[in-house]
């Protein structure tokens, strides 16, 4: 089997992993890989055991079974390399400092005053929040202070870039303006993002590559390539035949995923 | 004529605010105290009564009693103590209130422990204190630490408790060190609940810090207002408790300041939420 030996472009790789809290099983299989400088999505219905999946990967929840590696190694708590942009920026931010202080605190341990400070300009200028740095997150819109987070999550200099949701609660103007945010800081640091999203268009929009994901107990549903042109935009790339197609598939997968797991209750009660 | 009280209506208020700023505030802040002055006065005129001595013969015995060399020898050894107290009560009470906030074995294990000793008057300290400290500084000391910790302790393991989930787990994420989990994340998270906790201790400082000093005492207010009261100098006495009034007020003054510095992102963040 080509897994035993990880291909060293593997960047983080996932085998067999599964979760169980007590009987409730809530992730049952999943595998994947996400090669060096890659742009994942994983996409699932509510109640997929994506944030469950994230935090396993994330280091922020033990799995019950399987391996998480990254980079070759094994994951076992918060990896260095790694950084996860949270869905619930308001709460993820700290409200008692700035911006610029925000973004600067994971660096506090491991970068030099001087190189901290240009580090931190370039990432609130990569997100557009040039003269926000002296604001406190509060006083921002919603959408800023997502670019904050992201912003934050980039100057960590991670190879993995982790995103739960995180536009799910912004509104569609904002939405569409960080998702290109995303491709534009994808490509610019070359970083390998995983981007959990349950917005179907989202995740074609964004990804290389979309995995979707079954209703628990979780397994990876099908793994799908997402082959449109590199240079996306909002209006053209939406608006293409093949864009249509591939939300279309990844939409009747996602309707298998709840058509099957309403089947599999009814087949196990007789049993049970 | 409505015209005017409409276009009234619709200025914000401080377009019709007529008072500069600062005069408003001044008057807000003692106007009341004037009124309750003028009125004091008043009855000393109409009724007087040799237990409620006019304010004018308080403010004789003010200036007699604590101007000069008993500033220096009563007044400020006792606000030393109330301040070296309260600081120590700061300290302590943020201290093992993270420890125990943080470590949830420890929390279970002392709490039952605390409601009995918070619930033990600190005043009942005292002859103890005296016996096992002397009658010195030390012992008035650890007489207001000794009630002053209990409200910051306990509002600092709430606040501590309270921290975020997902800030917790952006730190960790992130990777911060203990201390700077510490400094940058629990701290702040629990500043709110910290500082009214201080507020509350501010109050119980103070009156320990009179009882301490009835009792076992060479120096002190609690000392002076007691010898007042026991050789019938009324107007001496009162002057003592308008003076305990004032370090009161200059205290929640001190208070506001550095609520208003630690606190003010606080403050803006409320603010937002309500808009």
């Amino acid at each position: 089997m080509p897994d035993q030996n990880p291909s060293p472009t593997a960047m983080l790789r996932v085998e067999g992993l599964q979760k169980s809290y007590g009987d409730f099983v809530a992730l049952q299989n999943i595998s994947f890989t996400a090669k060096q400088g890659e742009l994942v999505c994983i996409v699932g219905p509510s109640g997929a055991g994506k944030t469950t999946l994230l935090k396993c990967i994330a280091g922020l929840l033990a799995p019950s079974g399987g391996i998480v590696e990254l980079d070759g190694e094994a994951i076992t708590g918060p990896p260095k390399k790694m950084a996860v942009v949270f869905q619930e920026y308001g709460r993820s931010l700290m409200p008692w400092m700035t911006v610029r202080r925000n973004v600067e605190l994971p660096l506090l341990r491991t970068t030099p005053k001087a190189e901290r400070r240009h580090l931190v300009d370039t990432v609130l200028e990569s997100v557009g929040l040039s003269a926000a740095g002296d604001k406190y997150p509060w006083q921002l819109s919603g959408g800023m202070q997502q670019r904050v987070a992201i912003a934050r999550a980039v100057a960590y200099s991670p190879e993995v870039l982790i995103m739960d949701e995180p536009f799910a609660s912004v509104d569609a103007q904002t939405r569409a303006d960080l998702e290109d945010l995303v491709r534009y800081i994808w490509k610019k640091f070359g970083v390998t993002v995983l981007f959990v999203t349950h917005d179907i268009d989202e995740s074609v929009y964004l990804g290389q590559r979309v995995i979707v994901l079954s209703m628990t107990p979780t397994i990876v549903q099908e793994d799908l390539t997402i082959d449109l042109p590199e240079d996306r935009d909002q209006l053209n790339t939406r608006a293409l035949p093949r864009f249509t197609e591939l939300r279309t598939h990844v939409y009747e997968q996602i309707q298998r995923a709840k058509r099957d797991s309403e089947r599999r209750p009814d087949a196990e009660s007789p049993a049970a | 004529m409505s015209a005017p009280a409409v276009t009234r209506r619709l200025l914000p208020a401080s377009a019709t605010r007529r008072l500069p700023r600062w005069l408003d505030g001044l008057l807000e802040a003692v106007g009341l105290p004037l009124v309750l002055l003028v009125l004091w006065a008043l009855s000393a005129l109409v009724a007087p009564n040799r237990y409620f001595p006019a304010p004018w013969r308080i403010a004789e015995a003010f200036v007699k009693t604590w101007v000069g060399e008993s500033f220096f020898v009563d007044v400020l050894p006792s606000i030393g103590r109330l301040l070296v107290g309260l600081a120590l009560a700061i300290v302590i009470g943020i201290a093992v209130g993270l420890l125990i906030g943080s470590v949830r074995w420890l929390r279970q294990f002392v709490e039952p422990v605390f409601e009995f000793f918070r619930a033990v008057p600190p005043p009942m300290l005292v002859p103890l204190l005296a016996i096992t400290l002397g009658i010195g500084d030390t012992a008035k000391i650890a007489v207001i630490v000794a009630g002053a910790v209990w409200p910051i302790l306990l509002n600092t393991v709430e606040g501590v408790r309270a921290v975020d989930a997902v800030q917790r787990e952006t730190a960790t994420s992130y990777q911060l060190s203990t201390v700077q989990r510490v400094v940058y994340l629990t701290l702040p998270s629990a500043a709110p609940q910290i500082m009214a906790g201080i507020r509350q201790s501010l109050s119980i400082a103070i009156i320990l810090m009179v009882i301490s000093e009835m009792t076992n005492s060479s120096s002190g207010l609690g000392l002076r207002i007691t010898f007042f009261q026991q050789n019938f100098q009324i107007p001496e006495m009162w002057s003592g408790i308008v003076l305990l009034g004032f370090i009161g007020i200059a205290l929640a003054l001190l208070f506001q300041i550095a609520e208003r510095l630690v606190l003010g992102w606080y403050r803006g963040l409320k603010e937002t939420e309500r808009a």
